[in-house]
């Protein structure tokens, strides 16, 4: 399902918590209405995680994560990591990333099979001689196949587009031939929209897991319909049939 | 108030409508790489207002009676209804207009009366990335009246501080004829507040003090006068004893004109050359200019002098007369533009009916030729009511020396109503009788005096004609009707044949009528 939520009059959801299908990080705000959101939605499904990265709230926009891992920056502290560590699960890898472009949730977009990235993203990052072979951080610890892409011409793939294993939904000035590309790299369908009353930061406006969706408040009726309907998050619940991705290729099939 | 939308102009050319993504305010499938943002056409129309905080309505003021338009702060602009002036001023009156680009502004027709002005604007502007808006709107202005400065000023009886009143006590208006023209070549009546006509003169009134002075100044350096301040207490503050007054300066130019015939005291002769005391006035500067005819012998008496022992001019231009020259023979003296000459004269209005001549000496010899018409004082037969003149006959020394006639100046004779290739501008001012102004005229008294007004103003022109000097001193226009008519009228006047003319050249161009139609 899809609720509407706000972070301290912030309509940019994604902006301040990661939602994947194992874990949810959740900033630590002033009040914790927006952590109740999260709360009433998956309490008792997943652990939900309030945290801070490098001291900030921003915690969706500087990681990047799925169920398989979480990407931190570097400029994490100890302190955060041993938190994070101690909160999610012990199946999810977590890694402190050295990259430039240190706000990793803008710069990778990723499900649980694939992520796309900024193009400039540093070859150190996506693969990494370690000790003695080639050892790819993103490609290892999220467990995906890694690719270097845009989105309607905008590098920050992670802003751009929001993205789950059922579905995902990119920026609203992307052309057909474009999601085309995308949808046949992602292996799901894509749909171009916008949240929060026409925002095109569909990224940083909403987050999104197999069966949950929080967009901002003022998404309309509209955009929730499309969000709905893209994620497919009216078909299935946190241990629906749709968990898992066993008939993944019968549905991107059927959809078309 | 009405709201029409135009559509917005999407900079892309839609060639290929391709459905991408859903308006997401009305769900409408549009084609997300064109559109505005994520929205529809029709919501951009509905949802968007570029016009906001743009004013809808304003008000602009208006001063009743000069009719001008109040342009902020505080300047006073004219402007027609529906001109473009007004149109620039009532743009200039809304808040917000600079954020946006203006394509278009139009008055609605209003009926006058309302007081209201309608503008419709037409605004353009990007609203989202690539997407611009264009908009037209109405835009109501209520005209409110406000008094400008300046009839602010014109109108309120206290709002004047000192007063110059100019005075006169001659019968004709000649010498107010010529100030008028010095002050508006030196723009000395600048700083009035208002110039009213009195009896024998005019009045000027000044909101400072110091503006006053200025003129009394500026009067006392082209003319001899005698000045006299007074001054009333308006109101005063016993305990921070301030005072505010009322400042009135009269000012008296002294009764002799140019060409009047003047008995000076004997003492005052012999005091200032031993000049004749019977003498000619041929030209008032800022001092009285004497001529005796006799001799050429010239003698100036200044203000302060003439104040001492004031006298009266025995007889003015009104009393001239006109001879014939019958003989004129030159002494072979001359003292600048004036030629020392015998003449013998006839009074044009006893040729043909008897043979009386007179003989006298002249200073016209320069221009007199047999047969000219002259214009003169005759004395012989006259009487004057004059101590001084009483006293030159009473002496043995200058009582043979009065003349039968004393010549003043050449007579020409003009066309009636003859048109002039020059003007001089009029100082507007408010009559004292206002019915004077009237188009039809009142009384058969009011219609007399306007009769005698132009009649001075008249000769006033004709003497600006034929003294060069003078002339030189104010300012004189090319007239408008010959700019029209070009240089056409070369040879209309034949039997003008000797008036003197002035000269194209010597005319100014009055800038001010370039692009004005007054009828004067």
């Amino acid at each position: 399902m899809a609720v509407r939520a706000q972070f301290e009059n912030s309509n940019e959801v994604g902006v301040f918590s990661r939602l994947t299908n194992s874990y949810a990080v959740v900033a630590i705000g002033a009040s914790e209405n927006f952590y109740s959101v999260f709360e009433a939605e998956l309490q008792d499904v997943i652990p939900i995680c309030h945290a801070t990265i490098a001291g900030t709230r921003i915690v969706g926009r500087l990681t990047a994560g799925n169920r398989n891992g979480l990407l931190v920056p570097t400029t994490t502290t100890d302190q955060e990591l041993q938190h994070l560590r101690n909160t999610l699960p012990d199946s999810v890898k977590i890694q402190r990333i050295e990259e430039r472009l240190s706000a990793l949730g803008n710069v990778i977009c990723c499900n649980d099979h694939v992520a796309l990235i900024h193009p400039d993203l540093e070859r150190e990052t996506e693969e990494m001689y370690y000790p003695h072979h080639y050892y790819s951080l993103i490609a290892d610890v999220l467990g995906v196949e890694v690719f270097r892409q845009t989105i309607a011409d905008n590098v920050l793939t992670g802003s751009y587009m929001a993205l789950s294993n059922q579905g995902g939904i990119v920026h609203p000035k992307t052309s057909i031939r474009d999601q085309d590309e995308l949808s046949s790299l992602l292996q799901v369908p894509l749909v171009a929209g916008s949240v929060n009353r026409g925002s095109a930061v569909v990224g940083a406006g909403m987050v999104v897991n197999d069966w949950l969706a929080v967009t901002g408040l003022d998404t309309t009726a509209t955009e929730l319909s499309v969000i709905e309907s893209v994620f497919r998050l009216g078909e299935m619940g946190p241990r629906g049939a749709g968990m898992g991705n066993a008939n993944k290729e019968s549905i991107v099939e059927s959809f078309y | 108030m009405s709201m029409d939308l135009d559509a917005p102009v999407p900079i892309a050319a839609q060639d290929h409508v391709a459905a991408t993504i859903l308006c997401c305010n009305c769900g409408a499938p549009i084609d997300g790489t064109t559109a505005a943002g994520a929205l529809c056409q029709d919501c951009v129309r509905s949802t968007v207002d570029i016009s906001e905080g743009i004013q809808r309505e304003a008000v602009v003021h208006t001063c009743r009676d000069c009719e001008r338009w109040l342009l902020p702060p505080n300047s006073w602009v004219s402007a027609a209804l529906e001109s473009k002036e007004l149109l620039a001023l009532c743009l200039r009156k809304l808040r917000g207009l600079t954020k946006v680009r203006i394509i278009d502004a139009s008055f609605i027709w209003t009926e006058p009366h309302s007081r209201r002005i309608k503008v419709k604007i037409t605004i353009q502007q990007e609203v989202v990335e690539g997407t611009i808006l264009q908009q037209a709107f109405v835009v109501e202005y209520v005209v409110h009246y406000q008094q400008c400065s300046d009839c602010l000023r014109s109108f309120s009886p206290h709002t004047w501080v000192a007063s110059v009143q100019v005075r006169q006590k001659v019968p004709h208006k000649r010498t107010f004829l010529y100030l008028e023209q010095l002050i508006l070549r030196h723009r000395a009546h600048q700083d009035t507040n208002n110039i009213k006509e009195a009896k024998d003169g005019l009045d000027f009134y000044f909101s400072q003090r110091s503006h006053a002075e200025k003129m009394v100044e500026f009067l006392s350096s082209v003319v001899p006068v005698k000045v006299k301040k007074a001054s009333e207490l308006i109101s005063m503050d016993i305990h921070t004893s301030t005072k505010s007054y009322k400042f009135s300066y009269s000012v008296e130019i002294v009764p002799i004109c140019k060409d009047d015939l003047v008995a000076i005291p004997i003492k005052l002769a012999r005091s200032v050359g031993n000049i004749s005391p019977l003498t000619l006035c041929y030209r008032i500067g800022t001092t009285i200019q004497l001529l005796d005819p006799n001799t050429l012998q010239t003698a100036e008496v200044p203000g302060a002098t003439y104040w001492r022992s004031p006298f009266k001019n025995l007889a003015d231009v009104t009393e001239l007369v006109e001879f014939i020259v019958m003989d004129i023979e030159p002494v072979g003296r001359s003292n600048g533009r004036f030629h020392l000459a015998e003449a013998t004269v006839a009074r044009a209005s006893d040729l043909g009916s008897n043979d009386q001549t007179y003989f006298t000496r002249t200073h016209l010899g320069g221009i007199l030729h047999v047969g000219d018409s002259v214009l003169g004082y005759h004395l012989t037969g006259t009487m004057f009511n004059d101590p001084n003149y009483d006293a030159i006959e009473a002496s043995s020394q200058y009582s043979s020396t009065i003349p039968d006639v004393v010549l003043v100046k050449k007579h020409y004779t003009r066309k009636k109503n003859k048109s002039r290739n020059w003007r001089v501008k009029r100082m507007a001012r408010e009559h004292e009788e206002e019915a004077l102004q009237g188009p039809t005229g009142g009384s058969r008294k009011q219609e007399q005096e306007r009769e005698r007004l132009e009649a001075d103003f008249e000769m006033f022109l004709r003497d600006v004609e034929e003294d060069q000097e003078l002339r030189g001193t104010i300012e004189l226009y090319k007239s408008r009707k010959n700019q029209n008519a070009g240089g056409m009228e070369m040879d209309e006047d034949s039997e003008d044949e000797g008036v003197p003319k002035i000269n194209m050249d010597e005319l100014l161009d009055d800038f001010d009528d370039l692009n004005m139609n007054d009828d004067e």
